[in-house]
C-alpha cells in the first residue's frame, strides 16, 4: 500500500470540514426562513368552518325613503356613513380613516369627514381635503331591492378619489 | 482581605445559587455604584417580578372581547389584592422600559459594546425589542378604549410598509381590523411566545458578561483587586433590589393603573394615541411621509445598532463615562443641540406653509418625505462635522454625539407628543388639553 503525504491529508480533512460547517449553517438558515413563514402563518385567521364561503354578507342598512337627498347618515354596527346626493344616488363610506384606521366623524358645519386622530379631512364624497391620510375614504358597493339599501360588509375598496361609478342609484 | 475570611460562609444552597449566577471574585472597581447603576440587575429582577405578577392575573383574565373588560374589572374590584397586582404589573412594566432603555445608555456612554461584547450588546437590543413588543401586546389586553385605538393605530402603521406590511398586519391581528383573533394573538404572545424567548436571551446575556471578564472597567483599572462576591457584590446587589422593591410598592399603592370605559370600535376617542413608547414615532409621522417615519428611519436606527460594534475604533477609551473629558465636552454640546432643534423644527413644520399644498404636483414622498429628511439629516450631519473638527474627536466621540442627538431628538418628540398634543393633535399647551 502507498502512503499518502500526511499534508496532502490534512488539507483534504479541513476542507471537507469548511463545505460541511457552511452546508450547516445554510440549513440552519433554511430551517428558521421556513419556522418565520409558518409562525406568522399560523396567526393568521384560519378558514372558518361554521361559515360558507359563497354567501355575500349583505347587511341592510336602511329604507331608500330614511335617507333624505344630501344627508349623511351613520350606521356604527356595520361602520358605515351612508351618503345621499343630492341627485338622489347612494354612497356608501367606510368611517375608518385611511391613515390609521381611526374612526372619522361627520361634521356638519364644515361639510366635513374630520379623523379626531391627525386631524385628516375629507369632504363629503370621501376625498381628501386635508393629509396626512394618503388616500380617499373606502367605500363599499350599494345594491338597491325593494326599497331596501343594503351593502356588502365583505367588499371593503380602496381607491384614490372618487368617481362616478361608485354611486348607486334607486331605480 | 482579612474581613472576607472571618466572614461566616452562608448555608450551602444558598451560596451555591448565588455562585451559578455570578462569579467567586469580582474586580473591586466594578463594585462602584456609579459605574453601572445597577442598572442591568434592576433590569432583571424586574422580569422576574413580571412573570409572577403576570401569573397571578392570568388566573383571572380572560381574553376574548366579550370578557375581557369584565375580568380586568373583577381583578380590580372583585379580588383581594387585585388591584395592587395589577399596578405592580403595570408600573413595572413601564419601569422595565425605562431601565431596559437607560441600561442600554450606560452601556453605550461607557464603551462596552466593542468587542469581545458585542453579542453581548446585539443581543441586548434584541431584548430592549422584545420588552418593548412586550409592553405594546400587554397594552391591549384591558380592552378599554385607550388599548383599543393605542393598538389599532400602532398596527396601522405596519401597512406604510411597502410589499409585506400588509402581510404583518394580518398575520399580527389575525384578520383586517382589531377583533377577537387579535386579542388571542396578542395574549398568546404576551403571555407566551415573547416572555419565552426573554427568558433564554437573557440566559445567553448574562453568560457573555461572565465571558468578557465580567463588568466593563477602565483601561487603567485592568489590574484592579479581585474581592469575593459573597458578600462585597450580593450585599450591593440586595440593596439596590430592597430600594426597587420599596419604590415600586410605592407606586403601586399610590397611583391606579389605567382603565378607561369598555373598548368601542365605532368611535375613536379624540386625540386618539398610541403606547407613550411610540408617541415619538406618532409625532414623526406627523412631519413626515409615513415611509419616511415607519420604514426608513426605525430601519436606519436598528441596522445602525446591530452595526455598532463592528465599526472600527482606534482608541481605548472604555469604562469612563462618556469616555474622555473632550467626549464630555461634544456630549453636552450635542444635548443642546438637539434640545434647541428638535422643538425649532417641530414649530418650523406646524406653521410654516405645507409643502404638501404649495406644490400638489409633486407626490407627497418627494416634498414630505424626501426633502425634510434630507434637510435634517444634512443638518445633524454638517453639525457633527463641525464638532469633530472643532473639538478634534475620533471616531467613538463622534459616535457617541450621535446618539446623544438621536436620543434626545427621540425624546423631545415624544414629550410633544404626550404632553403638547390634544384635540385633532393639535400644538397646545398641556393645561389646554
Amino acid at each position: 500500500m502507498k502512503k499518502t503525504p500526511p499534508d496532502i491529508n490534512l488539507n483534504k480533512k479541513s476542507e471537507r470540514r469548511e463545505f460541511l460547517k457552511t452546508a450547516w449553517k445554510i440549513l440552519g438558515l433554511v430551517a428558521a426562513t421556513e419556522l418565520v413563514f409558518l409562525t406568522f402563518n399560523l396567526l393568521r385567521p384560519g378558514k372558518d368552518q361554521k361559515k360558507s364561503k359563497t354567501a355575500a354578507n349583505l347587511k341592510i342598512i336602511g329604507n331608500v325613503e330614511d335617507f333624505l337627498p344630501g344627508s349623511v347618515t351613520p350606521d356604527r354596527v356595520n361602520k358605515v356613513y351612508m351618503v345621499r346626493q343630492k341627485d338622489g344616488g347612494f354612497l356608501a363610506l367606510s368611517l375608518i380613516c385611511s391613515h390609521l384606521g381611526c374612526s372619522v366623524l361627520w361634521n356638519e358645519e364644515k361639510k366635513q369627514f374630520i379623523c379626531p386622530c391627525h386631524s385628516s379631512a375629507f369632504d363629503r364624497l370621501g376625498n381628501v381635503i386635508n393629509s396626512p391620510a394618503p388616500r380617499a375614504l373606502d367605500y363599499y358597493p350599494v345594491t338597491i331591492e325593494g326599497g331596501k339599501v343594503k351593502i356588502d360588509t365583505g367588499q371593503k375598496i380602496k381607491r384614490k378619489k372618487f368617481d362616478k361609478n361608485q354611486v348607486t342609484y334607486a331605480i | 482581605m482579612n474581613e472576607v475570611s472571618d466572614y461566616k460562609k452562608p448555608a450551602k444552597p444558598y451560596y451555591n445559587l448565588i455562585l451559578h449566577l455570578h462569579p467567586r471574585k469580582v474586580k473591586l472597581q466594578t463594585l462602584r455604584f456609579t459605574l453601572t447603576f445597577g442598572l442591568g440587575g434592576m433590569a432583571a429582577l424586574l422580569v422576574v417580578i413580571q412573570v409572577f405578577t403576570g401569573l397571578l392575573l392570568k388566573f383571572h383574565y380572560e381574553p376574548s372581547p366579550e370578557n375581557a373588560y369584565d375580568s380586568i374589572l373583577t381583578i380590580r374590584d372583585g379580588l383581594l389584592f387585585g388591584k395592587m397586582v395589577r399596578n405592580i404589573h403595570h408600573w413595572s412594566a413601564i419601569l422595565l422600559l425605562w431601565i431596559t432603555f437607560l441600561h442600554m445608555l450606560r452601556v453605550f456612554f461607557t464603551g462596552a459594546y466593542r468587542k469581545p461584547r458585542h453579542a453581548t450588546w446585539i443581543f441586548g437590543m434584541v431584548l430592549l425589542v422584545l420588552v418593548v413588543l412586550s409592553n405594546f401586546t400587554g397594552y391591549l389586553l384591558p380592552w378599554d378604549q385607550l388599548s383599543y385605538w393605542a393598538v389599532t393605530i400602532s398596527t396601522s402603521l405596519l401597512e406604510y410598509i411597502p410589499l409585506i406590511g400588509h402581510g404583518i398586519k394580518a398575520s399580527l391581528l389575525g384578520g383586517q381590523e382589531v377583533g377577537s383573533a387579535t386579542l388571542t394573538n396578542f395574549f398568546n404572545l404576551h403571555t407566551g411566545i415573547i416572555p419565552l424567548s426573554m427568558i433564554v436571551l437573557m440566559g445567553y446575556h448574562f453568560w457573555r458578561i461572565r465571558k468578557a471578564g465580567g463588568v466593563i472597567v477602565a483601561e487603567k483599572d485592568k489590574e484592579s483587586p479581585l474581592v469575593d462576591t459573597q458578600p462585597h457584590l450580593v450585599a450591593r446587589e440586595l440593596v439596590v433590589a430592597l430600594v426597587l422593591l420599596a419604590v415600586l410598592l410605592l407606586t403601586s399603592s399610590l397611583f391606579d393603573a389605567p382603565l378607561r370605559e369598555r373598548a368601542n370600535p365605532a368611535y375613536s376617542p379624540n386625540p386618539a394615541k398610541a403606547p407613550w413608547y411610540f408617541m415619538g414615532l406618532q409625532e414623526l409621522l406627523i412631519h413626515f411621509h409615513p415611509f419616511f417615519t415607519v420604514v426608513v428611519i426605525p430601519l436606519a436606527i436598528l441596522l445602525g445598532g446591530f452595526w455598532l460594534p463592528y465599526i472600527r475604533l482606534n482608541d481605548s477609551n472604555y469604562g469612563i463615562w462618556f469616555l474622555t473629558g473632550k467626549g464630555k465636552k461634544s456630549a453636552l454640546y450635542s444635548l443642546v443641540a438637539a434640545l434647541v432643534a428638535t422643538p425649532v423644527f417641530i414649530l418650523a413644520s406646524e406653521f410654516l406653509p405645507d409643502p404638501e399644498k404649495l406644490i400638489p404636483v409633486i407626490p407627497s414622498i418627494i416634498t414630505m418625505g424626501i426633502i425634510p429628511f434630507t434637510l435634517v439629516a444634512g443638518s445633524v450631519y454638517f453639525f457633527l462635522k463641525i464638532l469633530h473638527k472643532k473639538l478634534t474627536l475620533n471616531r467613538s466621540e463622534t459616535i457617541q454625539s450621535l446618539l446623544i442627538v438621536l436620543v434626545c431628538s427621540y425624546v423631545v418628540l415624544t414629550l410633544t407628543g404626550i404632553f403638547f398634543r390634544g384635540e385633532g393633535m393639535n400644538l397646545m399647551w398641556p393645561w389646554q388639553i
